[in-house]
């Protein structure tokens, strides 16, 4: 039924130089414009070899999320660290070899990815807001949120989210790539919501969700959110 | 031991150094012993809030670097024997705060003061992380605006994680919000938010509302701290709530606009 045989490729690599993706969108859709159509489905190797040492961990499943929207298909990664490799493969991209790199530099001790709270048990409850500017990963599990996430946030999560407040700011569950991960929250006013790297921004919310209880989650590939 | 308390925000010029000194005055006139410090390095005017400046010698930078004590440097407010002033430099640079100094001058006038309150700079920078260290009690000044809310969110964040007793996971300091600049008619006219919006986003305990009001300006020009113009509405808002911070049950004043008479809307009063 099947035949394996080796292939050559050439496919075009993303050189990522930070980790900070906040400008990452609109550069990506100027990039894909001037690109022409040549982007839209096409295979992206995702190049680690450039950024910094003491660059934190790479935000995969915003960044697999970021290039699915502009149409790309991210395949893999070149490059980076060995704690950089394990994220990625959580996304399911694979580690693809570097022929110029054979002989690595010396490695890094993998920097321990979110700094806050690492977590295996059945999840995290948080009962105080979480402010503009924090980042709260629960690692392994769920995570369940009694207070307001402001705008300017980031709530991240192996396992599902809820959010007992206003979410307003970021929710990204299911990061390690877990499909069924979903999103439950009281009162939608959120500014990105994301499952397993599907994600869907403020502008792209219905209004008629906002301020309402939602649950968002992974159809296939596509995100959908219905009111509870 | 002295309670510190350190009053700040995200955004500049939201009112910190007119709470501050007005608080002050306030704990003092209720008998405690009060010092309050700027560390607005670089910008002095605390001292000129307070009716001061002509009598700086030493200032804060000075005791820092041990070229003066802080008996030396501390000024005693001339109508309330309570209440003294550390001056900021105008001519040092913000990095002569260090965490040790300032943790050195903080842990002295806390063995004689009953408060301490630490007008910080806006913002991150260090001077504003030097002011907030060793906190134990935050007040946030906010305006009833988007982005000085969003500022003041972050403040929160920061303080949250980036104090003396974050780091040694003691009690987190104890978060007051403070409104300032209020004004009733504008809220209704729907070009401020209302108490009820910033209390919604930022989840914090109201400590006081003060409405805009002339009268701060007046009094800061004369070196009065406002809360010792008691005939005014702003003088009085701050009144009401240092009550509240040592723990009065008082009611929020000077929420609701002012129903004007014809003779004040025909004379513009
Ligand atoms: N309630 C008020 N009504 C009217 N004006 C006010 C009020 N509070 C403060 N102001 C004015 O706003 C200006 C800034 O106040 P202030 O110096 O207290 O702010 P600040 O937060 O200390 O500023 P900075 O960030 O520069 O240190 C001053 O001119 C002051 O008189
Ligand atoms: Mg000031």
């Amino acid at each position: 039924m099947i035949e394996l045989k080796a292939g050559n490729f050439t496919l075009p690599v993303m050189r990522l130089l930070g980790t900070d993706l906040d400008g990452l969108g609109e550069e990506l859709a100027a990039k894909v414009e001037a690109g022409a159509g040549f982007f839209q489905h096409a295979p992206v190797v995702i190049d680690l070899s450039s950024l910094p040492e003491d660059s934190g961990e790479v935000p995969f499943p915003l960044l697999v999320g970021l290039m699915r929207g502009h149409g790309m298909i991210p395949v893999g990664v070149r490059g980076g660290n060995p704690a950089q490799h394990e994220a990625a493969a959580a996304m399911e991209l694979a580690v693809l070899a570097d022929p110029r790199r054979s002989q690595s530099r010396p490695r890094t001790v993998p920097r321990s990815v979110p700094p806050a709270a690492t977590h295996t048990g059945p999840g995290r409850l948080l009962t105080h807001p979480i402010r503009s500017g924090q980042r709260v990963y629960a690692r392994g599990g769920d995570l369940v949120v009694m207070a307001a996430v402001s705008s300017g946030a980031e709530i991240l999560a192996d396992g599902h989210i809820h959010v007992y407040a206003p979410l307003r700011g970021r929710a990204l569950a299911g990061v390690k790539g877990d499909a069924t991960a979903r999103i439950f929250c009281r009162d939608l006013q959120a500014e990105l919501v994301s499952v397993a790297g599907y994600y869907r921004i403020s502008e792209n919310i219905g209004a008629d969700l906002r301020g309402r209880a939602v649950q968002v989650f992974l159809e296939g590939r596509e995100l959908r959110m219905q009111t509870l | 031991m002295a309670r510190i308390i350190v009053v700040t925000s995200g955004k500049g010029g939201v009112g910190k150094t007119t709470t501050s000194a007005s608080i002050a005055m306030g704990l003092a006139r209720r008998g405690h012993r009060t010092a309050v410090i700027d560390f607005d390095v670089g910008l002095r005017n605390l001292d000129l809030v307070m009716g001061c400046e002509r009598r700086v010698v030493y200032d804060f930078v000075n005791v820092i670097n041990q070229e003066a004590n802080l008996n030396q440097a501390l000024i005693r407010d001339k109508r309330e024997d309570n209440l003294f002033i550390l001056p900021a430099s105008q001519t040092r640079d913000k990095e002569a705060l260090t965490k040790e100094g300032v943790g050195r001058v903080l842990d002295e006038l806390a063995q004689s003061f009953d408060y301490v309150v630490c007008d910080s700079p806006a913002g991150i920078e260090h001077g504003a992380t030097m002011a907030m260290y060793y906190a134990d009690d935050a007040i946030v000044v906010t305006n009833p605006e988007v982005s000085s809310v969003r500022d003041s969110d972050r403040m929160l964040g920061i303080l949250a994680s980036k104090s003396r007793r974050a780091e040694r996971g003691d009690e987190p300091i104890r978060e007051y919000l403070l409104l300032s600049r209020y004004s009733p008619e504008r809220v209704a006219r729907g070009e401020m938010l209302s108490v009820d919006d910033v209390k919604d986003i930022l989840a914090l305990d109201l400590l006081g509302v003060i409405p805009e009001s002339q009268s701060v300006l007046s009094a800061s020009n004369a070196g009065v701290p406002v809360i010792l113009d008691e005939a005014s509405d702003a003088g009085r808002a701050y009144a009401d709530l240092v009550g509240r911070y040592l723990g009065e049950d008082l009611p929020h004043r000077f929420l609701e606009a002012q129903k004007k008479g014809l003779l004040s809307r025909l004379f513009g009063g």
